[in-house]
């Protein structure tokens, strides 16, 4: 018997978010882990309060009223371990997401090289990359000083040398940091993270060790030029976040006493539960997991050979919002919108939903307004993190989305959508995934909260995720196929543990479900027409069929074509996604 | 559930703490009474920095050239002047190739802050300083009123408060701003075009309040060098009736506008800020409310957004919006008599 389930502990995990803080009692139920309830409250890491520690008290108090047992003692404080009278909880962890972006400087030899490496690993938590510097950069030592002052990084990320390989450049590079640092008042000095060569270490310790308020070294993200290794150098960089954030908001230090240091980054813990699922379960295909709320998209991936995990805040929906536009169009959000919205307006809802960002759409045209910026903002994520990828992953194109199965999408933004078919269009629109996967709506947002309670308890994430605490929409065959619009392109007959048979006969260019409910299995067998390709082969499928999983939505068979081709003219488009919206149950 | 806070009020207590970004002097002392622009603290401040490589200049070892460098830090040179002579007959010499101050020494190198500018930091608010914070500013109180906004270009300025806006659903253009104006700060409507804010830096006007602005002009708003605060946001939107109300029954009187950029980490707000004369310390500031009935609220989001309104019910567990979207919600009752619905995170408490 697992040794935690011998004393049956409960967890307590905490979500600050940008907008919402959220507590998740998990506790043992007829002998297993479960997702008990959840509380919420909105967060405070913002003026007035300024202090985290309250709104995570507010969660914890809504938990408990819907519990009926008391966590929160008169003091406010965390009744920890449980006592016998059943009140309180036997250990808490915390995520968190809140807090401005972190405006960091990346440092590194050659651009394709370690600068590359130091990108990566910047971009797996809460950062924006604001000034580069490196071995070619022309620009003289005094100058690079001067753009290091003039960006005000809280964290330097330095990368560069492989293991033994070079260390006079680096060196070199490490001069105008320490004198930037040296000349920043000391109580907004940045942050240092050195990942490059590990001999390195002293000469950085002597360059900028006194100068940085932290200063953490992980192993080499390149120990050698074929060799990139981001993970150790992704946990340092997840606990000097947290370090960060403990110094931006008071209440951290209280979190950190209640946790008894149990706190991670939300896209940490999100990427370290991919990682494990991508090591237990990921067979050729890959996994993925997205989530999109206030703070940032993060887009967290799993293979057999390499996890990524990409945050990107520029992708946000919440303060950074407006910013969208330095990377997309007025006109390609717009595309998505089911309603005529002028261009005009929705750039006003943009730079005004950024003033509020914790609103939500009360009127339909908001509604819509909101899920297109969703689709665009997940979409650019999407294709962003691509990049990242491993090269040889499976897949049935090159230039598409590379097979997943399954594929966990949560986030405020999602569990926002009021039916799982609107979650699910949004999701096929901007990821648009490929052949046949699973789609797990994470509506409990508790995958973050289940990669940080791996770390007190290993047995609660594996029980939790079997335990059906997700919302499975459903299995989605995505053909790849090239054919005009009404031609048919697939063919299939699903066949019920009961015997019974549903056929269904794809068009390019139009969705058909199949219903399937949740918990039941079916046997799908196709045929693909035109050369249509569901990961199989031009035109093939397993004779026999394969099976697939139901879900709210059973099985959805999405012949729009990849990548997903809009009509340019906009009343047939809209049409369409209203055609769309109305087919998987969005409205 | 607890509720953020706007503050339009109309007699409170203000209390603001006004600090250089960089370590500086203090100029006022505890009890002083300033005036809003009124320079409490002053600091010299730099964005530009020369590095001199002596020791590769002179060909000599670092440590060589440490005893070489006659200057040490904080050391004000001026352009021309020796830093370093090295030996021989024909030595090789390093000059400071502009003004500036040595802020490091060491290692072969001298490292001399340049284009050194005056960093001020004026009241903000006119008052009295309350409190001293060494090396970086004060805290100052005054009585008076106080109107937020939701953006600002970060710019300071007081002067008389001039209501050109007839009605809060007012459009500012140029041709309304005439050489009368001049001097005076603005309570106007929503700007749309570029032209309007070129004929107020013109003319010069010492700071528009706005209702709202078209966001193409953000860029050109952050340029302007007076105030530009706006109460509602960005697009066509009216001036919510409690400020309109505020500030245009205190037109004529001597204004301040602090257009801080708008902050949500530090609380940090754009604002104007009326100071009123009284007897006594007018009650303080709430900072946080809970959504319960009878409070004044401003809507954020469609529909009636910008309108003022007062809770009528919270109730209880979630309700179901037009959009289809589930969130706990209030009834609240409009200016205008109509009763909404309106989900909690859309509201903010006006007071």
């Amino acid at each position: 018997m697992p040794s935690s389930l011998v004393d049956g502990n409960s967890l307590l995990a905490v979500d600050i978010g940008a907008a919402n803080t959220r507590a998740v009692l998990f506790d043992v139920v007829e002998g297993e882990y479960r997702f008990v309830v959840s509380g919420s409250a909105p967060s405070t890491a913002e003026a007035p309060y300024k202090d985290v520690s309250e709104g995570a008290r507010q969660a914890i108090i809504s938990l408990q009223t819907i519990l009926g047992k008391t966590l929160i003692d008169g003091t406010g404080n965390l009744i920890t371990p449980s006592q016998a009278n059943g009140s309180g909880v036997d250990a808490l962890v915390v995520t968190m997401s809140a807090g401005p972006t972190i405006r960091a400087v990346v440092v590194g030899l050659l651009s394709e090289v370690s600068i590359e490496s130091a990108r990566r690993l910047t971009e797996s938590t809460y950062a924006r990359i604001v000034e580069t510097i490196g071995m070619n950069d022309r620009r003289k030592p005094e100058q690079q000083i001067d753009a290091v002052l003039r960006v005000r990084p809280d964290l330097i990320v330095i990368a560069g040398g492989t293991d033994g390989g070079a260390s006079r450049s680096i060196k070199k590079l490490l001069e105008p940091i320490g004198l930037a640092s040296f000349l920043m008042p000391e109580e907004k000095r940045p942050a240092v993270l050195f990942a490059g060569n590990e001999k390195l270490s002293d000469d950085v310790k002597n360059l900028v060790g006194s100068l940085a308020p932290l200063l953490h070294f992980s192993p080499n993200v390149r120990p050698s030029l074929e060799t990139e290794d981001l993970e150790p150098a992704q946990r340092e960089l997840a606990h000097m976040i947290v370090a960060i954030r403990k110094n931006q908001n008071k209440g951290m230090e209280l979190l950190d006493q209640w946790s008894g240091g149990h706190i991670l980054p939300t896209a940490y813990a999100t990427g370290r539960m991919v990682r494990f699922l991508a090591k237990v379960y990921a067979a050729k295909k890959g996994i993925l997991s997205v989530d999109i709320g206030a703070s940032a998209a993060i887009i967290s991936a799993g293979f057999r050979s390499k996890s990524t995990l990409n945050v990107y805040p520029q992708f946000g929906l919440g303060e950074n919002l407006a910013g969208l536009l330095n990377f997309t169009s007025l006109e390609d959000i717009l595309r998505w919108s089911p309603l005529d919205i002028s261009s005009g307006v929705l750039r006003d809802y943009l730079y005004q939903k950024s003033l509020y960002p914790s609103t939500i759409a009360a009127t339909k045209e908001d509604l819509a307004m909101a899920h297109s910026v969703v689709r665009q903002a997940l979409y650019l994520a999407m294709q962003s993190a691509r990049r990242d990828f491993p090269r040889n992953v499976a897949h049935i194109k090159p230039n598409l989305t590379p097979l997943f199965e399954p594929i966990l999408a949560g986030g405020g933004a999602l569990s926002d959508a009021s039916r799982p078919g609107q979650g699910l269009l949004l999701l096929l629109d901007s990821l648009q995934p490929v052949g046949v996967t699973t789609v797990i709506l994470d509506q409990n947002n508790l995958l973050p909260l289940l990669g940080a309670a791996a770390s007190q308890n290993n047995i609660l994430p594996v029980q939790v995720l079997e335990s059906g605490a997700f919302l499975s929409v459903g299995t989605v065959v995505s053909p790849v196929a090239s054919a005009n619009y009404g031609t048919p392109i697939l063919r299939g007959k699903l066949t019920y543990e009961n015997g019974t048979e549903a056929r269904v006969e794809l068009k390019y260019g139009s969705l058909e479900t199949l219903p399937l409910p949740s918990g039941e299995m079916g046997k799908l067998t196709v045929q693909c027409l035109h050369g249509a390709d569901i990961g199989f082969g031009p035109g093939r499928a397993p004779r026999e069929g394969f099976n697939v999983s139901g879900g709210a939505l059973g099985v959805v068979f999405d012949g729009r074509g990849r990548p997903l081709d809009l009509p340019s003219d906009a009343v047939r488009r809209r049409e369409l996604i209203k055609k769309w919206n109305w087919t998987i149950g969005g409205e | 559930m607890q509720a953020p806070v706007n503050h339009i009020v109309g007699l409170t207590s203000i209390v603001r703490e006004r600090l250089l970004p960089v370590s500086g002097t203090v100029l006022v002392r505890l009890n002083q009474k300033v005036g809003s622009n009124e320079v409490i603290a002053e600091t010299n401040w730099s964005h530009e920095h020369v590095l001199l490589d002596v020791a590769r200049t002179l060909r000599v070892s670092p440590a060589a050239a440490d005893r070489l460098i006659k200057l040490k830090v904080d050391d004000r040179v001026l352009a021309k002047t020796e830093i370093a002579v090295g030996s021989g007959l024909f030595p090789r010499i390093v000059t400071a190739p502009r003004d500036g101050r040595v802020v490091a020494v060491g290692g072969g190198q001298v490292l001399i802050e340049v284009g050194e500018t005056k960093l001020e930091l004026r009241a903000g608010i006119p008052g009295t300083i309350v409190e001293v914070i060494p090396n970086r500013g004060a805290v100052i109180q005054t009585a008076g009123a106080l109107i937020q906004g939701v953006w600002g270009n970060g710019r300071i300025d007081s002067g008389m408060l001039v209501n050109i806006a007839e009605k809060p659903d007012g459009v500012l253009a140029a041709n309304r701003l005439d050489v009368s104006l001049r001097g005076s700060i603005l309570l106007a409507g929503m700007v749309k075009d570029a032209e309007t804010l070129k004929a107020a830096a013109e003319l010069p006007v010492r700071g528009l309040i706005l209702s709202s602005l078209y966001p193409s002009l953000i860029p050109m708003a952050r340029e302007m060098r007076f105030p530009i605060m706006v109460t509602e946001g960005f697009g066509p939107l009216p001036m919510n009736s409690a400020a309109y109300r505020l500030l245009s029954t205190n037109a004529k009187r001597d204004v301040t506008v602090n257009a801080e950029v708008y902050d949500r980490y530090s609380g940090a707000r754009p604002e104007v800020i009326i100071q009123l004369p009284v007897s006594s310390d007018p009650p303080s500031l709430r900072e946080v409310e809970e959504f319960a009935p009878g409070l004044q609220v401003r809507m954020r989001r469609p529909p009636s957004m910008g309108m003022i309104g007062t809770i009528t019910a919270v109730p209880r567990g979630l309700t179901i919006l037009p959009s289809g979207l589930r969130a706990p919600a209030a009834e609240v009752k409009l200016e205008n008599g109509d009763a909404v619905i309106v989900p909690l995170v859309n509201l903010e408490v006006v007071g």
